[in-house]
């Protein structure tokens, strides 16, 4: 009976290490632009591999503070590829483990339907009353809105008219509002399984701006978790990749 | 080190900000505060309560419907436009409205405690004095009531200073006209420009804390009670 006893005890808690083992925790940072494809993405990746993905949405550039000073993320999935690489200079991340994830495509967008057309006619007309582009000193897009502009030779034109959102999801919340007639924001704000949700807009082409590279990296405190190396392959991997391209992303 | 061009015209821009919006708060607010301490209508609590909504309300929120109501289809923007003026967000006005809104109970309060709390006797021997109510006011209230409007003010200028959420869901960040010094502070963090923001910061900090301790070693009030 007694060893009946020990030997179910023994059992029990082989079974729970083994699951332990298993089933790990991962903390994500993850930038607030990425918030829609990646809780699906982690929904699928509980699924499929056992693991759970805990994740906190939030500006990069918070998160960089954050991590710098001792916030329990293992999993860092960056707006853009400059602070991952900080972080990785600076001896904060697992070597090798940064890849890029996604890469962002700006959109010149108007909540109003044919405002914009696809040769960006109004942009250069000047017809307009505001500009509202993410705030070019923190944000990847505002950058590459200002790159697009100077290409085209149109900031000075532009500039009196500029209002910035300190990230992208501001800048889109000035467009859709209408109190900025047009905003360069994320085609991954605007779009749904392929198609632009409303009002009108002109997808910039990739070669007028440096590419959106959204880097993602894993974290030194996330060093042996097996579940932080898990989700990085997961990422990675044509599931989860369909899903970010389902959200106007590239990759 | 020190500040740059850019925080200069931040710093400059919030002092401008924050005065305006002061004096304009201190004529809206005292009719009120009058009012809400001398009525005994119904609306006295559901009016309170709309002035003292941005204590506890996150300023996001308020951001949020000050830009609603404000743009091109808002009941604000509507009004402005048909006025010819345009719509109020990204302007340096427009934060001044919304300043006036989020300040209000800084404001309001104060005074409405110190006129409560001068009770009926000195109005009703001005009024056996013949005084006018606008006499009244001016030789009666307003004396026995200043240290409530001192702090009034003071709260009123310092929290306007402080303001930070409304402002970025409103503003637009426009060099000179709504990037005020919270904002400012933010994009340096934001922008990982660390000594910079310890710059502005500081700044800030010592700031509060002197205006703070003018509130509480000048005013009137405190001062007679120490005496």
């Amino acid at each position: 009976m007694k060893a009946e006893m020990k030997a179910v005890v023994l059992g029990l808690a082989a079974l729970a290490a083994a699951t332990l083992a298993r089933a790990e925790e991962v903390n994500v940072a993850v930038a607030a632009n990425f918030t829609a494809p990646m809780n699906v993405i982690a929904a699928e990746f509980a699924k499929d591999t056992g693991h759970e993905a805990k994740l906190a949405f939030g500006s990069s550039g918070k998160f960089y503070a954050q991590i710098k000073n001792g916030a329990p993320f293992q999993v860092f999935l960056s707006a853009d590829d400059a602070k991952p690489a900080k972080l990785e200079q600076e001896g904060m991340t697992v070597v090798g483990s940064r890849f890029t994830y996604a890469v962002g495509t700006l959109v010149l967008w108007s909540a109003k339907p044919g405002f914009v057309d696809d040769k960006a006619a109004v942009l250069k007309r000047g017809d307009y009353n505001k500009l509202a582009i993410a705030n070019p000193k923190l944000a990847p897009y505002g950058a590459a809105a200002v790159e697009v502009l100077e290409g085209m030779g149109l900031m000075a034109a532009a500039e009196p008219k500029l209002v910035q959102g300190e990230n992208i999801a501001q800048t889109f919340q000035f467009a859709l509002t209408g109190n900025a007639e047009l905003g360069f924001v994320a085609l991954s704000q605007v779009m749904k399984d392929g198609k632009i949700t409303s009002g009108s807009a002109w997808i910039v082409p990739g070669n007028l701006h440096q590419p959106i590279r959204q880097d993602a990296v894993i974290l030194s405190s996330g060093e042996g978790n097996a579940a932080a190396v898990a989700l990085m392959k997961y990422l990675q991997g044509d599931k989860a990749k369909a899903i970010i391209r389902s959200y106007g992303y590239d990759i | 080190m020190g500040f740059s061009d850019a925080d200069l015209a931040a710093i400059w821009l919030t002092l401008r900000l924050a005065g305006i919006t002061t004096v304009l708060l201190l004529i809206i607010g005292t009719p009120i505060a009058w009012w809400l301490a001398r009525t005994r209508s119904n609306w006295k609590g559901p009016v309170g309560a709309v002035v003292a909504l941005p204590l506890v309300l996150p300023p996001t929120v308020l951001g949020f419907y000050l830009l609603l109501a404000m743009g091109p289809n808002g009941p604000v923007g509507q009004f402005t436009q048909w006025l010819g003026i345009g719509t109020l967000p990204f302007t340096f006005w427009g934060l001044v409205v919304a300043s006036v809104f989020y300040s209000m109970p800084f404001v309001v309060q104060p005074i409405q405690n110190a006129i409560e709390s001068l009770g009926e006797r000195p109005l009703e021997a001005a009024a056996t004095l013949r005084a006018g109510p606008w006499d009244t006011f001016f030789t009666v209230v307003l004396p026995l009531a200043r240290p409530g409007f001192f702090t009034a003010a003071i709260l009123g200028f310092a929290h306007t200073v402080g303001e930070f959420g409304v402002v970025l869901m409103i503003g637009g960040n426009i060099p000179g006209v709504t990037r005020v010094v919270s904002v400012q502070i933010y994009d340096h963090v934001e922008a990982l420009e660390y000594a910079e923001a310890h710059w502005l910061a500081a700044t800030m900090v010592i700031f509060s804390f002197l205006v703070l301790l003018a509130l509480y070693t000048l005013n009137p009030a405190t001062r007679r009670k120490q005496a």
